[in-house]
């Protein structure tokens, strides 16, 4: 009768140390990657109201980013915010930080071919804003500070890089930890309930996770800058220009200066950045309003279809407005970085998410790839939020399924539609130039297919 | 069986009694049914995973339902404050969510290895082990020391389980506060359910285990209300409940003629028919 009492009060004392105070801090929720997207979705969880009680931790290898104001000169890392990503950050209380910083709202975005007449112009018929070009240090900023305010509920480990995650074994063999278990450079341990990897395209958490990624690299490079224009204007258009070596993009930053996004090959980009600046500023001009690329065939075929459109649909051309051009390039502001495109197949597994661009990575032709993130972190938010008032375990696959189908089927779509414009424009044979000349044109006239977009 | 007695009055904080056949709503057969499946609770696909998905809706009607009767609750924790007895919890697949909505609940259950279970299961998160406390109890067993203390009880999926329902809602009753909420979930007994909920859900489909359930003691939502009414509840909601096996998924329905789901409280005055209250009556009879 003994023994088996004594082996019943053995086990009986082993248990309570498993789950004894000295355990690594338990988080409902860690955020693996403090860019914006990972901040974004610390700083929105943070600030739902059924996560009042619950504690998130949002891990950052980088120092911590704050100003109160910014400095004179714009930072050339911009991006373009829907105005769905607006409303995302108004919902945390950062849009108002990136308002009294500074912004440049546009109404109006052109996009056309090189090798045609062909244009399309993307228009909102109320006047309203179509988006927002705001440096990514602003949204940083914006965003820390409202971090801050929520300091009672989300822990923000800065220069803390995790390096390794433990997994945990599926729920029902019960006698280990259940949670996952996150490890950082400097030893700390940490445990949660849910691991969201924010890590950006080389996500450490998607490949510690083995989830598999579908990825390709493009033999293009983007080039960045910070430009001057030659006089003062609204500067409220968005210009984008298809060049056979790709898309040269100028988006505004205020009356006077825009922002240069150029996506070319890796070799063109070398060569602008070590050019002087006076050839970089003429390159950029002649990008957007040389015609070298026109053939008579092409111009002809492409005025007939536009004629053909205005006797069918006599709003469907829309009237060709300038570019402005450059003066000069801010000096230090020229940079480049490669391109690639990503897409996990997984978003989700038991107790982990991934969102921006650890889930996908798309060329920026587009303009979307915040706006994709912080899709994500709607969505997710949405349905953690949903679940913390059901008294869910937050870790459970049944919501993280959800969110993943939710996302996949909107993402999908908009990342092979990117990869395939950025194919579809970088060649100078005729009959693709046509097609998509046409294509463009068409598009242009048709005003659902462009709501879409 | 000495040996487990003594280990459990030392590490349970009340004295386990023998089980009495007497007066028990704890039907021996019905224990041993679910004692096999002990180990199964935690597997969101396994054997209970219809109970597992049951949450989507039960939380929500509890947790609303009390809503609208509170006048002062906050939304991060909106049971906070709220003491719940989990009668038949299992495994804890009901009493850990209430628990992470801020209740303090109290899960009972006769099957002591549901117990050590659900112990187990809590162990890992500090807030849930402080919050939910798990006894291996039939309700009688708990009645005199626990007289109108709860708010709340939940009673889902357990009283087509018990040998007498009458027994079993007076002593709900007993340990439940004046004006106190009691939810119930159970079975209907009708051809439907008979078809649906046996055959189909044990024999053919396996979405339940075989012989979890006997058709003859399914309890018809019309007789339950009528148990509760002369009992001293008012029943304030009765909804149909419906599994869908495709999507693993339950929704509402009008009809209750498979699951249903039952809201009813207390009425205001204390219970009569405790013969512990008769001395009470006639001692404030005089000044009435």
């Amino acid at each position: 009768l003994l023994a088996p009492l004594g082996a019943r009060l053995r086990a009986r004392l082993r248990a309570p140390l498993r789950s004894a105070a000295s355990a690594p801090p338990l988080y409902d929720v860690v955020v693996s990657g403090g860019g914006m997207v990972g901040s974004a979705m610390a700083a929105v969880l943070g600030h739902d109201i059924h996560f009042h009680d619950k504690k998130i931790a949002l891990l950052e290898a980088g120092p911590r980013k704050d100003y109160d104001h910014m400095p004179d000169s714009y930072s050339n890392r911009v991006s373009s915010i829907s105005p769905g990503s607006a409303t995302l950050l108004s919902s945390c209380g950062a849009w108002d930080h990136v308002c009294s910083l500074r912004l440049k709202p546009f109404r109006r975005m052109q996009v056309w071919d090189a090798c045609s007449e062909a244009m399309i112009v993307f228009e909102k018929d109320d006047l309203d804003d179509m988006g927002y070009i705001v440096e990514n240090d602003v949204i940083m900023s914006a965003l820390t500070k409202q971090l801050d305010a929520v300091a009672d509920r989300v822990k923000v480990f800065y220069k803390s890089k995790a390096v390794g995650y433990t997994w945990p074994l599926p729920s029902h063999s019960c006698d280990t930890s259940p949670w996952v278990q996150v490890e950082l450079a400097d030893g700390r341990k940490l445990q949660t309930k849910l691991l969201i990897g924010a890590d950006g395209h080389n996500s450490v958490v998607r490949k510690e996770a083995e989830i598999k990624n579908i990825e390709h690299q493009y033999d293009q490079s983007a080039v960045v800058a910070t430009l001057h224009l030659s006089e003062a204007t609204d500067n409220n258009v968005a210009w984008q220009r298809f060049l056979p070596t790709g898309p040269i993009a100028l988006l505004p930053l205020s009356d006077t200066a825009s922002s240069l996004v150029w996506s070319t090959s890796h070799d063109h980009a070398s060569e602008l950045l070590a050019m002087d600046e006076e050839s970089f500023v003429d390159s950029i001009n002649s990008a957007f309003w040389s015609n070298i690329n026109h053939s008579d065939f092409i111009d002809t075929a492409g005025a007939m279809f536009r004629s053909a459109i205005s006797l069918l649909k006599p709003s469907g051309t829309a009237v060709r407005q300038l570019p402005p051009s450059v003066a000069k390039v801010d000096p230090e502001s020229r940079a480049m970085f490669p391109l690639g495109m990503g897409h996990a197949t997984e978003y989700v597994q038991h107790r982990v998410a991934l969102i921006g661009d650890a889930a996908h990575r798309v060329h920026p032709l587009a303009g979307q790839g915040v706006n994709l993130g912080f899709g994500d972190v709607a969505c997710l938010a949405h349905h953690l939020s949903a679940a913390a008032f059901n008294g869910s375990d937050l870790g459970s696959l049944k919501h993280l399924l959800k969110f993943e189908t939710e996302r996949q089927r909107h993402n999908v779509s908009l990342i092979a539609a990117t990869d395939a414009l950025k194919r579809l424009y970088s060649t100078t044979l005729a009959p693709l130039v046509l097609l998509r000349t046409w294509g463009l044109q068409a598009t242009n006239a048709l005003p659902p297919v462009k709501v879409r977009i | 069986s000495i040996g487990f007695d003594i280990q459990l009055s030392l590490f349970r904080f009340s004295v386990k009694r023998p089980f009495s056949t007497s007066h028990s709503s704890v039907d021996s057969k019905e224990i041993k049914k679910f004692q096999l499946l002990a180990h199964k609770w935690w597997d969101e696909e396994g054997e209970y995973a219809a109970l597992h998905s049951m949450n989507d809706i039960r939380v929500p009607f509890i947790r609303d339902a009390l809503l609208s009767r509170s006048s002062n609750y906050h939304l991060g924790n909106p049971l906070s404050g709220i003491k719940i007895l989990d009668v038949g919890c299992g495994g804890g697949l009901l009493s850990e969510p209430l628990g992470r909505l801020g209740a303090s609940v109290t899960g009972i259950d006769p099957v002591e290895d549901n117990i050590r279970t659900a112990d187990r299961h809590k162990s890992f998160d500090p807030v849930l082990a402080k919050r939910i406390q798990y006894k291996s109890s039939s309700l009688e067993e708990i009645v005199e020391e626990s007289m109108e203390t709860f708010d709340v009880i939940v009673a889902s999926e357990v009283v087509e389980h018990v040998a007498d329902l009458e027994m079993f809602i007076k002593c709900c009753s007993q340990v439940l506060k004046p004006e106190g909420s009691l939810f119930i979930t159970t079975i209907n007994k009708t051809q439907l359910s008979y078809v649906l909920g046996i055959v189909v859900a044990e024999k053919i489909m396996g979405i339940v285990p075989e012989g979890t359930h006997e058709w003859e003691k399914f309890v018809p939502p019309e007789e339950l209300e009528c148990l509760l009414e002369s009992n001293g509840f008012s029943v304030k909601t009765v909804k149909g409940m419906l599994y869908n096996p495709l999507s693993g998924s339950w929704s509402w329905m009008e009809s209750t003629s498979l699951n249903y789901a039952v809201h009813a409280v207390k009425s205001g005055a204390r219970a009569q028919s405790h013969a512990t209250d008769t001395q009470q009556r006639s001692a404030t009879a005089g000044t009435a």
